[in-house]
């Protein structure tokens, strides 16, 4: 999915563990139900986190992960959705 | 009269009988849906006990904590004894690491005792920690107390450690003891001693 469709960006580049769950968690009580969130990590980790993160939240569905290489950092987005 | 209502005419119960009966099932169904609701839906709660003020030891219960809070539970953490260290505004910015008693040190025991190792090993681990872009302590602070952690100091510790209320963050909670922290830990979900 692209970056047009989410309603906000939170960037959590540079921000190691727990903080990219932490920050996902403040931006995503922002967005309104039926909008996504896209968070945008350079820490590996929060792969495995984001998507236990949304899992256990009932509200979050967790539309996509995606991979990507910006100028030669690792960069993680995530795409959380607000179910309910 | 018989419990046993398939028995003869005589033991037949009454339409009073039926509608009580029918009365105590429905009041019984809304007392479990509401436990029930209660149970799946209410809020988790976690309780940590912090009682070390080294530098490593100050991070798991503050990582836990915070994280808990983003899944939505109600977290307190208490903190006794060294772990006061760790709200405390100024101390908190300078704690230590020990070098002696782990093994995993670069440096044997012997060494390790050695005046000034303490402060050696601490400044390598702070670099480390600011090289992995891992949060600070006080960074660590502000988030759980923004998402609604309950950061406590244990007030007899407080008192036997000779501080003062104004030594702590704004935010955390004094005046508080084993007595108030046995009940969070009564009706939490997760307690852990740090």
């Amino acid at each position: 999915m692209s970056t047009e469709t989410a309603a906000k960006t939170v960037d959590v580049k540079g921000q190691n563990c727990p903080m990219p769950v932490i920050k996902t968690k403040g931006a995503f009580d922002e967005v309104s139900v039926g909008e996504t969130l896209e968070v945008v990590a350079t820490d590996s980790g929060s792969l495995s986190d984001i998507k236990g993160w949304a899992e256990s939240t009932a509200e979050a569905d967790l539309l996509d992960q995606t991979e990507t290489t910006e100028g030669g950092e690792d960069v993680y987005k995530h795409y959380i959705k607000k179910v309910e | 009269m018989s419990t046993d209502i398939t028995a003869g005419s005589d033991a037949d119960p009454s339409v009073d009988d039926l509608a009580e009966l029918q009365a105590r099932i429905e009041e019984l169904e809304a007392e479990l849906s509401e436990v029930r609701d209660e149970v799946e839906n209410g809020p988790k709660k976690m309780v940590i006990i912090a009682t070390k003020g080294t530098l490593d030891m100050a991070y798991p219960p503050l990582i836990l904590a915070s994280t808990a809070a983003a899944f939505g539970y109600d977290v307190t953490v208490f903190h006794t004894f060294w772990g006061l260290e760790i709200l405390h505004e100024r101390k908190s910015k300078n704690l230590k690491l020990s070098s002696v008693g782990n093994p995993n040190m670069p440096v044997p025991n012997a060494i390790a005792a050695l005046p000034g190792m303490d402060r050696m090993t601490t400044r390598m681990m702070r670099n480390k920690i600011a090289d992995n872009e891992v949060a600070s302590i006080e960074e660590l602070i502000d988030v759980s107390l923004e998402s609604g952690v309950d950061l406590q100091a244990c007030q007899m510790t407080i008192d036997l450690l000779g501080y003062d209320e104004d030594d702590f963050y704004d935010g955390v909670t004094t005046g508080v003891g084993a007595a108030s922290a046995f009940q969070d830990m009564v009706e939490a979900d997760i307690q852990l001693l740090v």
